[in-house]
Order: structure tokens, then C-alpha cells, then sequence
């Protein structure tokens, strides 16, 4: 009986380890996506929605998985400056006025990283350095 | 004990009874006391507030109002479709209440614009397209801005200021307001929370099967 009850505190301490053991990649993405969620939720999710699902014909969705890969460098300038040029998202064209979201680079690549791996994308992190670099290219 | 609990059956059947009786929606704003005669008697009658006459514009073009709102039961709230904060959140809460009742004929929805200068009734009519609003259930009523303030704030008891520091360049609250169909108000809700918007959604129910009092 001693043996068995042992043994399982050996097996869960071991599992546990294996669990701790992530590596440094996804700890870093885990910290980016879930800071990544606050910011959503308070600059984000009253335009686009708890789903992302945006807003009929005048806010868009963030669930366009295509257009956010083939966007991703401008993403950060978008969030920087705001949006006012013509968009088309899911085949639907949106013409309306993203105001400047008054991010630092650092929550920027927070919430591009929650955004791009929610609402059934799968992107990957992006950090605050690629944010920095991507705000400079395009200045 | 078994009588305790014999007793304690008794009040909870009562409690359960009593929560059946149907509920009545409270009468927002000030009231008072009003004499008059009646056949040759005296009856005193209380006076509520109620929303002063107006007459605007929809995104139609039409000039409407509240003739139009006679014996209408419906929701107003305050927006602008440049708005860069609040406003998409009430809107898309407005579309729930919308989808609700469009085809209900005596309930109604009734988006005044606090920026008429941008807001034409062309931006208006692009603006309902665009949430995918049709026909005449939910209108967007442009009209002049002081006497759409005054009904804000004295009226519908909402707040709202026009501030060159604030996003979008106006301050204002996303209270959804409930009329009934003697223009009272009826209820106030949080435009911005769906569990709110839930709530006026019952209360319209409420409201709409509640005897006319006159």
C-alpha cells in the first residue's frame, strides 16, 4: 500500500516535470497571447467583437485567416496610425475609419499575437521586436 | 421538528406564490398632482413625465417624430455613426433587440444622432445598410442639435456633451432607454452590456402586455 502511494507521487512529480519542462518559445508565446487577451479586451472587442466576428458591413471580422497572414507586416502600422483606406475582408469590402489605437510596440505584438492565433487562426507569436522593426520599416 | 418544517413548507409556497404576480415596470422622472373636475367632483391625479413633442428626419429623408411614436412602445438611445468608442458595441446589443421585434408592429427603435452635422440622412441610410437594418422598425432620426440634446438629457435622462478632447469629439452615455406608449420612461439599460440588453428585451415583453391605464 506505502509502495503503491509512493509510486504515485513519483509518477505525477515526473509528469509534472515533463509539463514544466516547455520551452522558451511557447512560454514566450503563452505570456504574449494571454497579455495579448487584456488588450483585446479593452481596446479591441467593442468594434470586433468577443469573437471577432467585427461587425455586419462596417466593422470587420479578425477571423479573415488569409487576409491577416498576408497582412501581418502591416498590421502594427495599422494599429499605430489607424485605418481609413478602403479594406476588402472575406470578400466583403469595408470602407470605414479605424481610429489610431494608442498602443505602445510592445502591446501591439501582445494583441497581434492574440488576434492571429484566435478566432480560428494559427499564426504564431510575434514580438515586440518584429513590431519595432516592422513600425520602423514602414515609417 | 416536523411542524417546523410543515411551517417552512408553508412560507416557501407562499414565497413562490408571490413571485408569480406579473411585474410592473417602475415610471422614471419627476410626477405631480393634478386636481380636476370630473362630472362636478374632484379627482386628483398623479402626471408623469413625458417626452415632449419633436419632429426630424430619418435615414429615409421622411419627416417623422413622435406622431409617428403614438401608441409605440420603443427604445431610444444616442450615437454617431463616426463614433469611435461605445457606439458599435450599443449598436450591435441594438441589433439583438432589433432582430427581436421587427416584426412586432407597435415596438420601435429610435437612434438619435448627436453629431447632425456629419450625420445627413444619407450617412444614416449607409450607415443602416451597412448593420444590415431595413425597413421601418428601427429608425436613425437626424435633427436639430440643441432640441436633440435637450431630449437627452431632460427627456430620456441621458447624458451627453459635445467635447473637442474626447475620442470622436463627443461625450455620451449608452443608456438604452424604454419608452411606453404614453411616453413615459419606463427603463433605462446598459446599452454596452448584453445581460442588460437581455433584461430590455423581457421588459418589452412586460410592457407590451400592460393594460393602457387612460
Amino acid at each position: 500500500m506505502k509502495g503503491k502511494i509512493i509510486g504515485t507521487i513519483c509518477l505525477l512529480a515526473f509528469f509534472a516535470m515533463i509539463y514544466s519542462c516547455q520551452s522558451d518559445a511557447s512560454i514566450e508565446y503563452s505570456r504574449y497571447y494571454s497579455a495579448g487577451a487584456v488588450v483585446y479586451h479593452d481596446h479591441c472587442r467593442n468594434c470586433h467583437g468577443d469573437k471577432g466576428e467585427g461587425l455586419n458591413g462596417l466593422i470587420p471580422p479578425l477571423t479573415d485567416t488569409a487576409f491577416l497572414k498576408s497582412n501581418k507586416a502591416k498590421l502594427a502600422y495599422q494599429l499605430k496610425n489607424g485605418l481609413k483606406d478602403k479594406i476588402t475582408v472575406g470578400a466583403k469590402a469595408f470602407d470605414g475609419t479605424m481610429p489610431a489605437s494608442g498602443l505602445s510596440p510592445i502591446e501591439m505584438a501582445q494583441v497581434i499575437t492574440y488576434v492571429t492565433n484566435s478566432f480560428g487562426n494559427k499564426q504564431g507569436v510575434v514580438t515586440g521586436d518584429e513590431v519595432e522593426t516592422a513600425l520602423k520599416e514602414c515609417n | 421538528m416536523r411542524k417546523l418544517i410543515g411551517g417552512l413548507v408553508l412560507v416557501m409556497v407562499f414565497a413562490a406564490c408571490k413571485s408569480n404576480t406579473a411585474k410592473v415596470l417602475p415610471i422614471y422622472g419627476n410626477r405631480s398632482a393634478e386636481t380636476k373636475t370630473v362630472n362636478g367632483q374632484q379627482v386628483t391625479d398623479t402626471v408623469y413625465q413625458t417626452v415632449p413633442a419633436f419632429q426630424f428626419v430619418n435615414q429615409y429623408g421622411d419627416s417623422v417624430g413622435s406622431k409617428n411614436l403614438q401608441d409605440k412602445i420603443y427604445v431610444a438611445d444616442f450615437f454617431f455613426t463616426s463614433c469611435p468608442s461605445i457606439c458599435p458595441g450599443m449598436q450591435r446589443n441594438m441589433l439583438t433587440v432589433y432582430n427581436a421585434f421587427k416584426d412586432t408592429a407597435d415596438v420601435k427603435i429610435i437612434s438619435f444622432t448627436i453629431d447632425p452635422k456629419h450625420d445627413t440622412a444619407t450617412v444614416l441610410k449607409k450607415y443602416a445598410d451597412k448593420l444590415g437594418v431595413s425597413g421601418n422598425s428601427w429608425w436613425f432620426l437626424n435633427g436639430d442639435k440643441d432640441k436633440v440634446y435637450e431630449l437627452a438629457t431632460k427627456s430620456y435622462l441621458v447624458g451627453v456633451t459635445q467635447d473637442s478632447t474626447a475620442a470622436g469629439g463627443y461625450v455620451h452615455q449608452g443608456y438604452f432607454v424604454l419608452i411606453d406608449k404614453e411616453k413615459r420612461v419606463r427603463g433605462s439599460y446598459d446599452g454596452t452590456d448584453p445581460k442588460q440588453v437581455d433584461q430590455l428585451i423581457a421588459d418589452i415583453k412586460t410592457l407590451k402586455a400592460e393594460p393602457i391605464s387612460k
